[in-house]
C-alpha cells in the first residue's frame, strides 16, 4: 500500500540482508500465528456442535423424522464421537477439505472458491478507496488544525464512522443506481470480464471505501499531529528545510507507521462490513454465503465460512506486520 | 500531574463543544426511548391496510410500512431496542472484560499470556460475525443479542483494561499498597479500577455507538428481536423491497440509527483527547 498514494520506497534504507531477514521474520510470525488460528478453528467447531439437537436436526427442522435425521448424521459423520469428528475435521481442513453442505450436499470448498473473489474484490477495493482518500484528508486536516478544513474534515469523518455500511449502501444505491441509473442495482457481475467486474464492484466498494476513508483520515490526522510535535520535525524546520520537505520526508513517514499497524484492524472491520454490503447489493460473496447458511441452518457451511473469514483476518494482520517491518527500519526481528 | 479523572472530564467537556452537542443529542435519544409509549401517535404494531406504503404526510410523518403500520411510531419505539442493546451489551462486556484485562495486566507472566491469547482469538472475528455466530447458535431474542454483542466486545474492553493496568502498575500508590501488604484483589478493585475506569468509560461511549450499529446490522440480517417488535435494522430490511416506490421506509429508520450513533460518537470524540486514539478497533 505504501506504493499506492505515496511512494515511500526510496526512503527506506535497504541493505542486502534486509529481504532475507524479512522473510525469516515472516515465517516466524506465521509459526506464531498458527496456534491462535488452530484455537479459533477449535472454538468454532465446538460452538457449532452445541446447537440444540445438533446440526442435522437444525438443518432438517423439528418436523423431520428420526430416520432422516439419523441418515443425515451418518452421511455427514455427525453420529461419531465428538473427538473423532474433531480429529477428522482437522485432518480434512489441513487438506483444504471443508466438508459438504448439509443442504445442497456439495463440497463447501468449491462454494467458497466461487464466492471468495467477490469478497476479496470488495474488501481490497474498499481499502484502496479508503487509503487514497483517507491519507490526504488526514494530512490536510492535521496541517490545518482548528481551521475550517479541519472542522469540515472531522465532522465528515465522524459522519462516516457513524454510518452503518448497509444504510450508506442503500443511500448510494438509491441515488446512483435507482435514480441516476449510473450503476447496476444488484449483482456481482461477470468475473471474467474486467469491465463488468469493476462496474458491479464500484458502488459496494465505494460504500465501504467512504467508511474506511473516515477511519483512516482520523487515524492519520491524530498520528500526524503527534509527529508534528516531535523534536526531529522541529529540527528539520529550524535548519530551514522547505515546509513540503519537512512534511513529506520527516513527518509523513513516521505518521504512517501507526496507521499501517491499525490497517489490519480496519481490514477486520472491512470484512465484517462486507457481509452487509454484499447483502444489500446481492453480491454472491462469502458474506452472503454466511447469511444464507444462517438462514438455511446449514451449520457446516457456516462453520467453514467463518473459519475462512478469520483466516483472512489473520492473513491481513500478518501482511500488516510485514509492511510495518518494511516501512519502520527500527523494528527488531527477534 | 495530580489532576483527578473527574477534573479532566469536566475540563474536556468545557473546552469541547462537540461533546456537549453529542451529550444533548444522546440525552434526546434516551428521552425519546423512555417516553416512547406516551409520545407515539399510534400503536407501533397496529395494522391498517388502508394506509399501506403511504408516503409521509401530516398524519403519518414518516409514512406507513407494508403492513400499514405508522413508521413514525415504530421509529420512536425502535429506539428502545437500540439503546437497551447498545448500553447493556457494553455493560456486559465491561463486567467481563475489565476484570480479565486487569488481572492479565497486573499479574503478568503466564496469566497475562493466557489473557492475551484469549484476546487474540476473539479479536480475529469481526464483531458482526462473532455476533452472528453466537446468535445463530442461540437463536434470536433481546437478551441473546445483548449476550452476543457483549461477548464480541469483551476482548476489546479486556485489551483496553489490560493496557491501562500495565501503565499504572508501576505507580507509587500501587507499590505502596503492596508494601503495606494489601492483597491483589483489594489492590485491583480499590486502587487500579478507579484509576483506569475513566478511560474505559470514555471508550465505553464509543463502544455503545458500535454496539448500536452491530444491533442494527444483526436485525437487518434477520437475527434481531422477534417481529413485530420494532427495531431499526429490521425496518430498513423490510423497506428494502420497496426502495423504488417507497424509499422512505428504509431512509427514516436509517436516519434514526445514524443520529443515535452520531451522538455517542460526538461525545466520545470530545473525550478522546484524554485517551489513546489508537485503541479503536
Amino acid at each position: 500500500m505504501s506504493n499506492g498514494a505515496l511512494d515511500l520506497s526510496d526512503q527506506v534504507p535497504r541493505n542486502d540482508f534486509k529481504e532475507e531477514v524479512v522473510i525469516k521474520y515472516a515465517i516466524r510470525r506465521m509459526i506464531f500465528v498458527l496456534p491462535t488460528l488452530w484455537a479459533v478453528v477449535t472454538f468454532v467447531f465446538f460452538l457449532i456442535r452445541i446447537v440444540p439437537g445438533g446440526p442435522a436436526v437444525a438443518a432438517l427442522g423439528s418436523y423431520a423424522t428420526e430416520e432422516s435425521i439419523r441418515a443425515l448424521e451418518k452421511q455427514m459423520g455427525l453420529d461419531e464421537p465428538i473427538l473423532v469428528q474433531y480429529g477428522k475435521f482437522l485432518m480434512n481442513l489441513c487438506q483444504g477439505n471443508l466438508g459438504k453442505s448439509l443442504i445442497t450436499n456439495k463440497p463447501i470448498s468449491q462454494e467458497i472458491a466461487r464466492a471468495l473473489p467477490y469478497t476479496l474484490d470488495l474488501a481490497i477495493g474498499g481499502m484502496i478507496i479508503g487509503i487514497l482518500f483517507g491519507i490526504p484528508t488526514g494530512i490536510i486536516t492535521a496541517l490545518r488544525r482548528n481551521r475550517p478544513p479541519d472542522y469540515i474534515g472531522r465532522i465528515l469523518s465522524l459522519v462516516g464512522i457513524s454510518m452503518p455500511e448497509f444504510y450508506l449502501g442503500i443511500l448510494l444505491m438509491y441515488l446512483l443506481a435507482i435514480k441516476l441509473h449510473l450503476f447496476p442495482v444488484l449483482g456481482g457481475g461477470d468475473l471474467s470480464h474486467l469491465s463488468s467486474r469493476l462496474y458491479h464492484l464500484f458502488l459496494p466498494a465505494l460504500t465501504l471505501g467512504i467508511i474506511m476513508t473516515a477511519f483512516i483520515s482520523r487515524m492519520v490526522r491524530s498520528s500526524m499531529l503527534n509527529v508534528l510535535r516531535e523534536d526531529y520535525v522541529r529540527t528539520a524546520k529550524a535548519k530551514g528545510l522547505h515546509e513540503r520537505a519537512v512534511i513529506y520526508k520527516h513527518a509523513l513517514r513516521n505518521a504512517l507507521i501507526p496507521t499501517v499497524t491499525v490497517i489490519g484492524i480496519y481490514m477486520s472491520i472491512l470484512m465484517g462490513g462486507s457481509v452487509l454490503t454484499e447483502i444489500i447489493f446481492s453480491r454472491p460473496g462469502l458474506g452472503k454465503m454466511m447469511v444464507f447458511a444462517v438462514k438455511d441452518r446449514d451449520y457446516i457451511a457456516l462453520q467453514s465460512v467463518i473459519i475462512i473469514f478469520s483466516a483472512f483476518v489473520f492473513l491481513f494482520n500478518l501482511i500488516t506486520d510485514l509492511l510495518y517491518s518494511i516501512i519502520d527500519p527500527r523494528i527488531e526481528y527477534h | 500531574m495530580p489532576i483527578s479523572q473527574k477534573e479532566i472530564l469536566i475540563k474536556t467537556f468545557k473546552s469541547n463543544k462537540t461533546s456537549v452537542v453529542g451529550l444533548l443529542m444522546a440525552f434526546g435519544v434516551v428521552t425519546i426511548a423512555l417516553i416512547a409509549p406516551w409520545i407515539s401517535p399510534y400503536d407501533p404494531i397496529a395494522q391498517d391496510m388502508n394506509i399501506q406504503h403511504a408516503p409521509p404526510s401530516w398524519a403519518h410523518p414518516f409514512g406507513a410500512d407494508s403492513y400499514g403500520r405508522d413508521q413514525f411510531s415504530r421509529i420512536l419505539w425502535g429506539s428502545r431496542v437500540s439503546l437497551v442493546v447498545g448500553i447493556l451489551s457494553v455493560l456486559f462486556a465491561m463486567a467481563a472484560g475489565i476484570p480479565l484485562g486487569m488481572v492479565g495486566g497486573y499479574k503478568g507472566g503466564r496469566i497475562d499470556n493466557l489473557v492475551l491469547r484469549f484476546i487474540d482469538i476473539f479479536m480475529s472475528f469481526p464483531i458482526v460475525i462473532l455476533g452472528l455466530l453466537v446468535l445463530a447458535i442461540m437463536g434470536p431474542g433481546l437478551i441473546k443479542i445483548v449476550i452476543a454483542i457483549g461477548v464480541a466486545l469483551t476482548p476489546r474492553i479486556a485489551r483496553l483494561a489490560r493496557g491501562s493496568t500495565l501503565s499504572i502498575k508501576g505507580k507509587e500508590y500501587i507499590e505502596a499498597a503492596r508494601a503495606v501488604g494489601q492483597n491483589d484483589g483489594k489492590i485491583l478493585f480499590v486502587h487500579v479500577l478507579p484509576n483506569i475506569f475513566g478511560e474505559i468509560l470514555v471508550m465505553g461511549t464509543l463502544w455503545v455507538a458500535t454496539a448500536i450499529i452491530v444491533e442494527a446490522s444483526l436485525s437487518f440480517i434477520g437475527l434481531g428481536v422477534r417481529p413485530p417488535t420494532p427495531s431499526w435494522g429490521a425496518m430498513i430490511r423490510d423497506g428494502l423491497d420497496q426502495l423504488t416506490n417507497a424509499p422512505w421506509l428504509s431512509l427514516f429508520p436509517g436516519l434514526a440509527i445514524f443520529t443515535s450513533v452520531f451522538s455517542f460518537n460526538l461525545i466520545a470524540d470530545g473525550l478522546r483527547d484524554i485517551s489513546d486514539p489508537k485503541l479503536r478497533g
